[in-house]
């Protein structure tokens, strides 16, 4: 046995094989062309010299025994900055398939190494959890084809949209009508909405693909899509656009961009769909936001009305927040005021028990709009992994239980409940989000699934990829980096968007038809829906079918 | 499937003719039961008071009929008429009937002081009372409606069967206006209070066809906290219930029922002339809007009969007829049995934006498009 320091071990020496990803590189095909080791996010690989000895049979003494060759190879880097995150990118470049990354299939040690310096894993994405979803194990089940003539999804005419806004109680709004009262603004909009992703979040280039996507499916499909801005504004020239009417400004705890917005009220040409004021997110209950210095470009400080190249964070609660009554009339009757009443004003809050009261003080809040539930599944853009895996409450029953308790109070068609959070998560968009609708949501918001479905995103619940948080998106989705961002061209993202809008469009009708749906969203059509898991059943108060 | 058939005429008629005219539209069902809705009463053997509520339901044992005696005894019921069925129990297919019961009460004196949404407001409480009673003593009441000018049967079997059995042939009961269904319950199994027609403080309605969207709208209107909106045996109920919404909650006129119903497209609502209240309206009613291939025949406490179609016009109906006699039916036969003597070619069929309300004065009806203009005298 060698003596010990001979070998360099440390506590976090590691070796590829105790990485989360292994690249599985083959020389055969290599042509050393170094587009993987330029290309990859993370420096994870790296061309190298390497020396090997070549065995020969010697006869003469004047020789030595084995002579020696010098190639340059590649190799996997066993540092913990520079682990491979899967993302694949260098197998997109190379242009022999000579390299990939393969998933570890075993359980990697470097997990119980991550921690190095101090600092708890961050990272952006998704929830790692890579297990079907609830939602998709939800069918519809109450066919209607034979008891009556059917619907064909090919030919009839379906009304797919919901509203957004508070309505009315039908005596309320007759009474108000006669009296030439308020009546609070409703957007008629389609139920599957872009969900909230900054500005800071997302790169220049995805932005404008993901609004020119939306204004087409808008202005020549008749698809009425709306996108939510996360925190940190808008564009100028969007905010004085006509295409502000498809957008949802949030508003959050560092309110970042607001004063760029409220300058620009005087000259907007048109109304926002809405006000979003997120109270809180699925995938990180209890932080705020955090845009790492990475990604504050020239443009996002001058939005965000801040030094360039500086963290910004968001506290994790609203600094007005004494007790949610306080919050929620404050701030609500703030954002309506500022447009005159004409635009709806909502909160957005983690998925929790708590959700119930929250909603309760809405209802008799009469200037909230409605109310938007994240779920644990959702995405974001930066945060500590225990917070990402771990904290939040799934979806499906908490819009369930709060669609119930509206019910009770006969308030379902007054304050909408959105909800989010793993919408699309395993690819079954339209099924996740029409299963919500039928449990009570009025709609669905969806931030990953478009990301993955418009521009490719490479992240995926097994923790690949998921460096959103630190400007070095591959795919130059999340990057300020123009070096990134210019691989994605805006045209082709907003292509995909429609795409994806119109496929939404054509399942919602394949999944409505059947069920002899047509003349309005079916929201709450419980009936329709069973599940083979008897607790869940029991639980979301619907069939249970085997 | 369901079929229908309602006649409205200025002279009462009997029932049985009606039951007659659905033999002829038998293709269509099953037999698997009847329900009749006479009003405008009229018996051969005792003049009715107007105004003087009717009582129907089945008394299943001796009990029932002895504590729906006591009941309105010890309310101040004075019982006027008691009409008797002649039945031939052994053409009745449900074993546990032991009475069929019509009967005609005075109010009670301590009504004299009440309004009269008041006196409609007790006389609903009173025939839930009654049903929770029945249902508290195993099913053993039946009860269909309690009204003035109003009987209500239902019952397991073919329709001309029904009739014979109640003896409804002998023509001792008529009526200016009677609506009839052969059930077949969509949803749900039998259950006599699942059958057509439905009713509710005098408003009644029937429908073919499933109404799809049925469970969402019954939240809605059980979260309205009305005790009438209770029930809900079959999808169709939510049909009466929600006419009596509109005409008595939210007293607006009889057309806004169809834009509950089946409001007009956004597109189709910025240039109708009502449009802006219309659009708020449609919001602030979502939770109502009916879905499935139906056509509405209801009935209201004025005599005034009304036919609505889905908003797709995937039910057929037909209204046929002449001054002071139409008939609506879900099969042209069906008119052509029940008026035979009328000029054919003034039938019409309506289409998926029409209600038909014949007024009470039967003279003509009223084709009315949800694209034109209507009176709203509160709040246009
Ligand atoms: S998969 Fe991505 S992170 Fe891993 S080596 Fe390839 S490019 Fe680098
Ligand atoms: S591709 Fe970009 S957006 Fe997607 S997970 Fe990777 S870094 Fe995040």
């Amino acid at each position: 046995m060698v003596s010990i320091r001979s070998i360099p071990s440390t506590p976090s020496s590691l070796t590829p094989g105790d990485l989360p990803w292994i690249i599985e590189h083959r020389e055969d095909r290599c042509t050393l062309c170094g587009r993987c080791t330029a290309v990859c996010p993370v420096y994870a690989i790296k061309l190298t010299y390497m020396r090997q000895r070549m065995p020969r049979l010697v006869l003469t003494s004047n020789e030595r025994g084995s002579a020696f060759r010098t190639f340059v190879g590649i190799r996997q880097k066993t540092e913990i900055a520079n682990k491979c995150i899967g993302c694949g990118t260098c197998a997109m470049v190379c242009p022999n398939s000579a390299i990939r990354p393969v998933a570890n299939p075993m359980a990697d040690r470097f997990r119980f190494q991550s921690t190095v310096g101090g600092e708890p894993v961050k990272r952006g994405g998704r929830r790692n959890d890579p297990a079907p979803g609830l939602l998709d194990k939800i069918i519809f089940n109450r066919i209607s084809m034979l008891t009556d003539p059917a619907l064909d999804a090919g030919r009839h005419e379906f009304f797919l949209n919901t509203l957004l806004g508070r309505v009315l109680s039908p005596e309320e709004y007759i009474r108000r009508k006669m009296a030439g009262e308020w009546i609070p603004p409703v957007r008629e909009i389609f139920p599957f909405i872009i969900g909230s992703m900054s500005f800071g979040a997302l790169s220049p280039n995805m932005w404008l693909g993901l609004l020119q996507g939306v204004a087409y499916c808008n202005e020549v499909l008749g698809i009425p899509v709306v996108m939510a801005t996360g925190e940190g504004g808008c564009p100028p020239w969007v905010l004085k656009s006509p295409f502000l009417k498809y957008i949802i400004l949030q508003i959050a705890s560092g309110y970042f961009g607001w004063d760029e917005i409220i300058r620009a009220i005087p000259d907007m040409q048109c109304d926002p769909a809405a006000i979003e004021i997120k109270y809180g997110q699925g995938a990180k209950p209890g932080d705020g936001g955090l845009l790492m210095w990475f990604k504050v470009s020239k443009l996002i400080a001058r939005l965000r009305g801040v030094p360039e190249g500086v963290d910004l964070p968001s506290p994790p609660v609203h600094q007005t927040l004494y007790s949610i009554e306080e919050s929620v009339m404050k701030m609500i009757q703030t954002m309506s005021m500022a447009w005159n009443f004409r635009v709806p004003v909502y909160p957005k809050i983690s998925g929790s028990n708590s959700a119930k009261s929250v909603l309760n003080n809405l209802v008799r809040n009469p200037y909230a709009s409605g109310l938007l539930i994240d779920g644990i599944d959702g995405g974001t853009g930066a945060a500590y992994n225990v917070s990402m895996d771990t904290m939040g409450h799934p979806i499906a029953s908490n819009v369930r239980d709060c669609y119930l308790d509206l019910c009770a109070q006969g308030k379902q068609n007054e304050i909408p409940i959105f909800a989010a959070g793993g919408v699309g998560k395993t690819g079954n968009v339209t099924q996740n989000g029409m299963a919500l609708i039928m449990l009570g949501a009025s709609g669905v918001h969806m931030g990953k699934y478009m990301m993955q479905a418009a521009a490719g995103c490479l992240g995926s619940e097994q923790n690949r990829c998921n460096v959103c948080n630190i400007g070095i998106c591959p795919k130059g989705i999340t990057s300020q980096n123009p070096k990134l961002y210019r691989r994605l061209d805006p045209d082709q993202v907003a292509q995909r968007v429609v795409d994806t809008f119109m496929a939404i469009r054509t399942e919602m009708k394949k999944i409505m038809a059947p069920l002899g749906r047509s003349q309005s969203l079916p929201i709450g059509m419980s009936d329709a829906i069973g599940i083979s898991d008897e607790s869940a059943a029991n639980r979301l108060n619907i069939k249970y079918v085997c | 499937m369901c079929r229908l058939a309602l006649k409205t005429a200025s002279e009462p008629f009997s029932p049985f003719t009606v039951l007659q005219a659905m033999e002829a539209m038998q293709e269509g069902y099953d037999g698997s039961g009847l329900g009749l809705l006479l009003r405008g009463l009229q018996f051969t053997d005792y003049s009715y008071k107007p105004g003087d509520p009717v009582f129907s339901g089945i008394a299943h044992t001796e009990d029932a009929l002895f504590r729906l005696h006591a009941f309105m005894q010890n309310r101040g019921f004075g019982l006027k008429y008691d009409h008797e069925y002649e039945v031939n129990f052994s053409k009745i297919e449900a074993k546990d009937r032991h009475k069929y019961i019509l009967r005609v009460y005075n109010k009670p004196v301590a009504w004299a002081n009440l309004s009269e949404e008041e006196v409609e407001y007790q006389m609903m409480l009173i025939r839930l009372a009654l049903r929770k009673d029945g249902d508290d003593h195993g099913g053993d009441l039946t009860v269909f409606s309690f009204w003035p000018d109003v009987a209500m049967i239902k019952e397991v079997g073919w329709p001309l069967g029904v009739g014979e059995a109640l003896g409804l042939d002998s023509h001792r009961i008529k009526s200016r206006i009677c609506m009839a269904q052969g059930r077949q319950n969509t949803n749900w199994g039998i259950n006599l209070y699942a059958c057509h027609p439905f009713f509710i403080q005098g408003i009644a309605t029937m429908t073919n066809g499933e109404n799809t969207a049925f469970i969402p709208i019954k939240d809605w209107l059980t979260g309205k906290g009305f005790p009438a909106y209770v029930g809900y045996q079959s999808d169709s109920e939510v049909f009466a219930h929600i006419l009596h919404y509109v005409v008595k909650q939210l007293k607006l006129p009889l057309e806004a029922y169809k834009h509950i119903i089946t409001p007009l497209k956004s597109e189709e609502l910025k240039v109708h002339p009502q449009g802006d209240f219309l659009l708020g309206l449609r919001d602030a009613c979502r939770r109502l809007i009916i879905d499935g291939p139906n056509a509405v025949i209801g009935t209201l406490p004025d005599e005034t009969c009304l036919l609505v179609m889905d908003a797709k016009k995937m039910r057929p109906a037909t209204i046929g007829g002449k001054p002071g006699e139409w008939a609506i039916a879900s099969e042209m036969c069906g008119v052509d049995a029940m008026i035979p003597d009328r000029d054919q070619s003034l039938d019409f069929q309506p289409m998926r934006q029409h209600t038909v309300i014949v007024p009470p004065d039967r003279q003509e009806f009223k084709i009315w498009s949800q694209f034109d203009q209507f009176h709203l005298p509160q709040a246009a």
